[in-house]
């Protein structure tokens, strides 16, 4: 073994590779099944699983609850709104299987500790028709403890990063990867994977290059394994073209979901106009999507930004207005006044500090009171997250009870197109929307399903020796390549031998940024520009072949840019497949500027071919199962 | 930098196997430099803010300093995390200071039990039916009739 680095071997009958709320919910699930049948679960996190994961930082509402008990909603409503809120590309099947497990998920969360705001009745407080007010600094903190108390501290190995799928036969036979903090190189051998390592963030340059950088609206570490660990198994994509742009407060990237739904604010452009009345006849160049309520994300986002293209910005959140209308019922009574102004203080601020502690921080930094003044919003940089308003991830198979007879159906709930793969979260594509609940709901169905597959594919594949042994050497390569050539140069970080990954993950993003339709590009692209693009990123592949880390910390930075790198390309080949424009808001092609129902009303597909390293790209139809048009 | 460590109160978590900033931090950005016992942020452009190392901090001795390219300088958001609550101390540049406190759990630290003392019924793994389903979802599990 090169370097001396110690080789552990792990063998399991489950492996759940990432430790964010998918992979919470397939461990509280799976071990029910595992212990029932004598089966065992391992767990694998980059990190240590009370803080990893977008949910680390807390969240200030849980954004899917469909209230089927309480009668509030059907399965079909929920279905339809992420539907039209996709512009029509969206699984049915997949969506309706969280739907109807979700609010399993949150009254779960609630037994557990996690505390729910209630009304005087003892109901729910809603922030809007889906989402529900929670005091959530440690809602993270409560699921990881009852998905390690589910596995026992055993079956749990924190600070380890995979790299790789581990396939023989075109079957998913575990994962390597490295510890993060000691010189250990890991195999799991396992008869099914369960795939939950994130979305991907970094892709696209960010607004703020400086120290803000780290300020994306979506974690920083979350870098594209899950796209990359399902690729490389072979395992079709689907929706890699659907990334997700928010609109947030301006640089700290606070959440406005309280802001419009809760406080019912309104955002004006500087002129104080609403956009939204202003622009409302530019909703009908986008079909039956553009006359839904809510308005598409992408629409809304589209309308903001083309008062922006005219020179009417910046756009505000208006804070003010909006606290000043859910006061205004107490005026005349100067103490319930007072008290309610209070309330909406509090509200607003823990809104902010229990989950964009940047954002309160802001407001402090620049003396906004949100009840005296607005704050600015804006588009940010794009992320890949079909866990919100994206799309982009592995296409996987519905239930049996749902998707059977179809061409959305394959054996296993979850299971991606490789045999034993199984995916949740922003792992899987085409079923926004369903959040931190509904991915942990989605984890839930795919941890029982990866079981049945188990005790139905029952036999441990062990992988071919030299197969380990090049995986091990690729992994440690880049410390063998820094240590090599470091003393040619007397500054080691300029060193014509090597790249070093922050210097190769700006390359990236300066590529995509300007070429496939970034922030600094007005979101704009078209064939030339995607045709420049992929010139430069066969470059930029190959250079991945000389990324240097000089310790494990880099080591970790360069696995993650090659990571990264897959959810780039991937998207470029969508993106250009795809000729249309579909979600304004998000991407826009100048060379088809227009929705085209006929032609492109339909998934993009794709596929990395292990044996002969090519892609397909190809179409998949959308299919109608619940009376929902 | 972003989370930043204070020189004089870092201990280094003298006599632990891990800090608790190295554990608490998700993108693993502390590291201990253990000649000085004196914990540092690595990567500040890599910090999302999410303040968890200064929450885990037993000392006390981490703090917030807003990302440089675009926070003004002079205001702070120090959060004192307890067993079941948060309080939060915000100090505005210009000198006014706001104090919050909200809940973070209603159950005792380490004791979520993972089926949430829901009856279990669910005993085939064919069906639709989770773990904990039904009684989790306090209604029979939908499926499309068609």
């Amino acid at each position: 073994m090169p370097m001396n680095f110690e080789t552990v071997e792990v063998t399991t009958d489950l492996l759940i590779i990432g430790g964010g709320m998918g992979s919470c919910g397939a461990a509280v699930e799976a071990t029910y099944w595992a212990k029932k049948h004598g089966l065992k679960v391992i767990l694998v996190d980059k990190a240590s699983m009370p803080r990893s994961g977008a949910v680390g930082m807390g969240l200030s509402a849980i954004n899917l609850y469909v209230g089927l008990a309480e009668g509030k909603n059907t399965v079909e409503d929920y279905v339809k709104y992420v539907k039209y809120d996709l512009m029509g590309v969206a699984r049915d099947d997949l969506v309706a299987n969280i739907a109807r497990h979700v609010d399993s998920s949150v009254h779960l969360f609630e037994q557990w500790g996690l505390p729910l705001w209630k009304d005087d009745d003892g109901n729910y407080v809603h922030e809007g028709r889906w989402q529900l007010m929670i005091s959530g600094e440690s809602y993270k903190v409560i699921v990881a403890e009852a998905a390690k108390n589910a596995l026992g501290d055993e079956n749990i190995y924190e600070r380890v990063f995979i790299t790789e799928p581990l396939i023989k036969d075109g079957k998913c036979i575990g994962a390597v990867g490295f510890s993060v903090r000691e010189n250990k190189i890991y195999v799991f051998k396992a008869k099914a994977v369960m795939c939950a390592l994130g979305g991907t963030v970094g892709v696209f340059k960010p607004k703020s290059t400086g120290e803000g950088a780290g300020r994306s609206w979506y974690p920083p570490f979350s870098t594209g394994s899950s796209a990359y660990f399902t690729m490389k198994a072979g395992a079709e994509m689907t929706c890699q073209e659907i990334r997700f742009v928010p609109i947030r407060f301006k640089d700290a990237y606070g959440p406005v979901g309280a802001w419009f739904l809760l406080f019912k604010s309104r955002a004006t452009n500087a002129l104080g106009e609403n956009y939204m009345v202003t622009r409302a006849d530019e909703l009908k160049n986008w079909g039956k999507y553009g006359a839904a309520k809510p308005q598409p994300a992408n629409l809304r986002n589209y309308l903001g930004l083309l008062d922006i293209k005219e020179g009417k910005g910046p756009l505000f959140m208006r804070t003010e207005e909006a606290i000043a209308n859910l006061a205004k019922v107490y005026e005349g009574d100067e103490k319930a006044f007072k008290k309610k102004m209070k309330t909406l203080e509090n509200e607003a601020w823990e809104d902010f500090l229990d989950m964009t502690i940047a954002q309160a921080l802001l407001w402090a930094a620049t003396n906004v009171e949100p009840e005296v003044r607005s704050s600015e919003i804006s588009a940010t940089e794009p992320y890949f997250i079909s866990s919100h308003s994206g799309g982009s991830g592995a296409w996987v198979s519905g239930p049996e009870d749902l998707s059977a007879g179809t061409d959305y159906f394959w054996g296993y709930a979850q299971m991606t197109t490789v045999p034993g793969l199984f995916a949740a979260g922003d792992a899987t594509g085409a079923c926004a929307h369903k959040f931190s609940s509904g991915t942990h709901a989605e984890g839930r169905i795919a941890g029982k399903s990866a079981i049945k597959y188990i005790l139905e594919n029952n036999t441990l594949i062990e992988p071919d020796a030299d197969v380990i042994e090049q995986m091990k050497a690729t992994i440690v390569q880049p410390l063998e390549l820094y240590e090599a050539h470091k003393d040619f140069s007397t500054d080691p970080s300029v060193n014509p031998n090597y790249i070093l990954p922050k210097q190769y993950m700006f390359r990236l993003q300066k590529i995509m940024d300007e070429y496939v339709g970034g922030a600094n590009s007005n979101f704009a692209t078209n064939k030339a520009s995607l045709d420049r693009a992929a010139e430069l990123l066969v470059f930029l592949k190959e250079d991945g072949e000389k990324l240097a880390a000089k310790d494990l910390y880099e080591l970790l930075r360069v696995w993650e840019n090659k990571h990264r790198f897959w959810q780039a390309e991937s998207h470029l080949r969508a993106v250009a497949y795809r000729e249309e424009t579909r979600w304004p808001g998000y991407y826009f092609r100048t060379d088809y500027p227009t929705l085209n129902e006929e032609d492109w009303l339909c998934f993009v597909n794709m596929k990395w071919d292990p044996q002969t390293n090519e892609w397909s790209v190809f179409k998949r139809p959308v299919i109608n199962m619940f009376g929902v048009e | 930098m972003p989370s930043f460590v204070i020189t004089e109160k870092c201990d280094g978590c003298k006599g632990q196997d891990k800090t608790a900033c190295m554990y608490a931090c998700p993108n693993d950005l502390m590291a201990l430099d253990k000649e000085r016992m004196k914990a540092t942020n690595l990567d500040p452009s890599a910090c999302w803010e999410c303040l968890c190392c200064v929450k885990a901090c037993p000392q006390q001795a981490m703090d917030l300093r807003g990302y440089a390219d675009f926070v003004p300088l002079g205001a702070s958001c120090v959060p004192l995390r307890g067993s079941d609550s948060i309080m939060w101390t915000v100090k505005f540049r210009n000198g006014m200071t706001k104090r919050f406190k909200f809940p973070i759990r209603t159950t005792e630290e380490g004791s979520a039990v993972p089926g949430g003392n829901y009856e279990v019924t669910a005993t085939d793994i064919n069906s639709i039916e989770l773990y904990t389903e039904p009684a989790s979802m306090k209604m029979p599990i939908w499926t499309y009739k068609k």
